[in-house]
């Protein structure tokens, strides 16, 4: 069964990247390399418009699970964005040891 | 060259002659010695804030804090009426922590009708009675109303739980947090339940955080590549001036300009910024809720139409920050030692109305973290330089004035509990 609603079958290959907490995706972009992120985010980028404008129609406090799973996708892409847009490396530069643990986040 | 006017003294700073414009000492943020005082003068005897009375929404619910700088754990509990209690989280029997789940040390939350100790089964009702004792009738002449909670005050100020561990405390929070507190009553603080919490531990004194999160003048720097390349060198060449500086009591605050909510210009701004508009900022679109319109007078004091955030740091470890676009911050600094803490940042928004509302306030939490890490990186190699003592006085400008208050407040806190608690000796004249 696909991952991601209808017209979202592009996105299949980066399935991986629909990860429901920060720390995984936070966890999977560490681990990634920078052509990795590259990858994923020249393919979800263009799409996050349509994303947006798809998930808008639904009610947010009821999606279904492939709506679900493009948001989370989005999510990834958020946070991918700043190795691929910002650092040009997958750590905050300077950010040397440190590390921040989410200890409360949104249900969706 | 000044872009926002200062006030008539010259300076900000000058314009608060108890200050002073000098050098100024760090011996405060190395000193396992002065931690120590400044556990019992500060952390033991002013309003801690907690949390939200939202993480408490029902009679029985609780959360536990632990509170390392003033050597006590804290359990905070909504009661049987909706009235709030603190108590210091031990069985009164033999001691033992009341609440806690797996690891003793790690704070905890959930709902319950009494508080059961896991050692010898004693229960307590959530105002703190003793309400059963195992096999009581082994005991000698027990009275269960002798055996009720250690309470601690606890007083909310909008919608914040704050306590305080001076049973002789006889301030009010309200009064406490003074001007600047009064000035911000009726934000609509209740309405931004949407929270993103972070938690790290941090290699450094817990006034060296606030410092970094109290002053601009490093952001042009440190955050340069943030920014778009163009826009990095202008932010670096004009520098960082406040809007304004107000100090009032034990507690200051920050008015500051943010030309990126929404930029004046989209290419100011990163790619994915420009497609949900949003950023470090928050969502450049304003929540639809009431009392926005009309901020509250603490709120941008200079009323300038640039106004981007203002961060207020209530004494000791409270920060609030109140962004253009409608949302919050609040930043806390729970020492652990002379030379670690525990920071926590947590991010408060209206609940989004869709998903487009959530990916704008995912990028403004996700953001708010890349920052957060490069600034706490950076303390902790001014925690170890600052430990060489190879230099021991450091020049403070203008636009870092909310640090000399903090080290000041905090030293003559530490001064005056001295004074007040230390026997005169009186020596013998021979």
């Amino acid at each position: 069964m696909p991952t991601f609603p209808a017209d979202f079958t592009d996105l299949e290959p980066f399935a991986d990247w629909s990860l429901e907490t920060e720390a995984e995706r936070y966890a999977k972009r560490l681990s990634s390399t920078m052509d990795e992120l590259q990858t994923f985010y020249d393919a979800a980028f263009p799409r996050l418009a349509d994303a947006m404008a798809y998930l808008d129609q639904l009610d947010l406090g009821a999606l279904p699970e492939n709506a679900t799973r493009l948001l989370w996708l989005c999510y990834s892409l958020v946070n991918a964005s700043f190795p691929v847009e910002v650092w040009r490396q997958s750590r905050v530069p300077d950010s040397g040891a440190a590390s921040m643990q989410m200890l409360v986040e949104p249900a969706v | 060259m000044a872009h926002f006017p200062k006030p008539g003294a010259g300076s900000w700073t000058e314009h608060y002659p108890e200050l002073g414009t000098g050098p100024v000492s760090y011996e405060d943020s190395i000193s396992p010695e002065h931690y120590e005082l400044e556990r019992k003068a500060i952390f033991a005897r002013t309003w801690l804030n907690v949390g939200r009375v939202e993480q408490i929404p029902r009679s029985g619910s609780y959360f536990t804090k632990e509170i390392h700088a003033a050597g006590t754990s804290i359990v905070v509990v909504r009661g049987k009426g909706g009235e709030i209690h603190a108590f210091h989280n031990i069985c009164r029997h033999r001691g033992n922590k009341l609440v806690w789940n797996d690891y003793p040390g790690e704070e905890t939350k959930g709902t319950c009708r009494q508080f059961t100790c896991k050692y010898h089964g004693w229960r307590y009702s959530t105002e703190g009675e003793l309400t059963f004792v195992q096999q009581e009738s082994e005991f000698f002449d027990l009275d269960k109303e002798d055996y009720g909670l250690a309470a601690i005050q606890v007083d909310t100020w909008e919608g914040f739980i704050f306590v305080n561990l001076d049973p002789d405390n006889t301030t009010s929070v309200h009064d406490y947090l003074g001007a600047l507190g009064a000035g911000l009553a009726g934000y609509p603080f209740d309405e931004m339940t949407q929270v993103y919490k972070y938690r790290a531990n941090v290699g450094s004194n817990w006034k060296l955080f606030i410092d970094a999160f109290a002053e601009f003048y490093h952001a042009p720097v440190l955050h340069a590549k943030q920014a778009t390349a163009e826009e990095s060198r202008k932010l670096s060449s004009v520098g960082f001036e406040a809007l304004a500086y107000e100090l009032d009591g034990p507690h200051g605050m920050v008015s500051s300009w943010g030309g990126m909510s929404p930029p004046k210009d989209l290419d100011m701004v990163k790619p994915i910024e420009r497609v949900l508009h949003s950023g470090l900022f928050g969502p450049w679109d304003r929540p639809d809720v009431e009392g926005l319109d009309t901020l509250p007078p603490a709120l941008n004091p200079a009323r300038h139409k640039a106004w981007g955030v203002d961060s207020f740091v209530f004494f000791p470890n409270f920060m609030l920050l109140v962004w253009a676009p409608g949302w919050y911050l609040t930043y806390h600094y729970w020492p652990t030692s002379y030379n670690t803490h525990i920071f926590e940042g947590t991010l408060y928004f209206v609940p989004p109305k869709n998903a487009t509302e959530r990916l704008r306030q995912e990028l403004a939490a996700v953001t708010f973290k890349e920052y957060a890490l490069q600034d706490g990186n950076t303390l902790e190699a001014t925690q170890t330089m600052l430990e060489s003592r190879a230099v021991s006085e450091f020049p403070l400008n203008d636009q870092e004035i909310l640090l000399r208050h903090l080290h000041k407040t905090a030293r003559d806190y530490v001064g005056e509990h001295q004074t007040t608690t230390t026997p005169v000796r009186i020596s013998a004249v021979s």
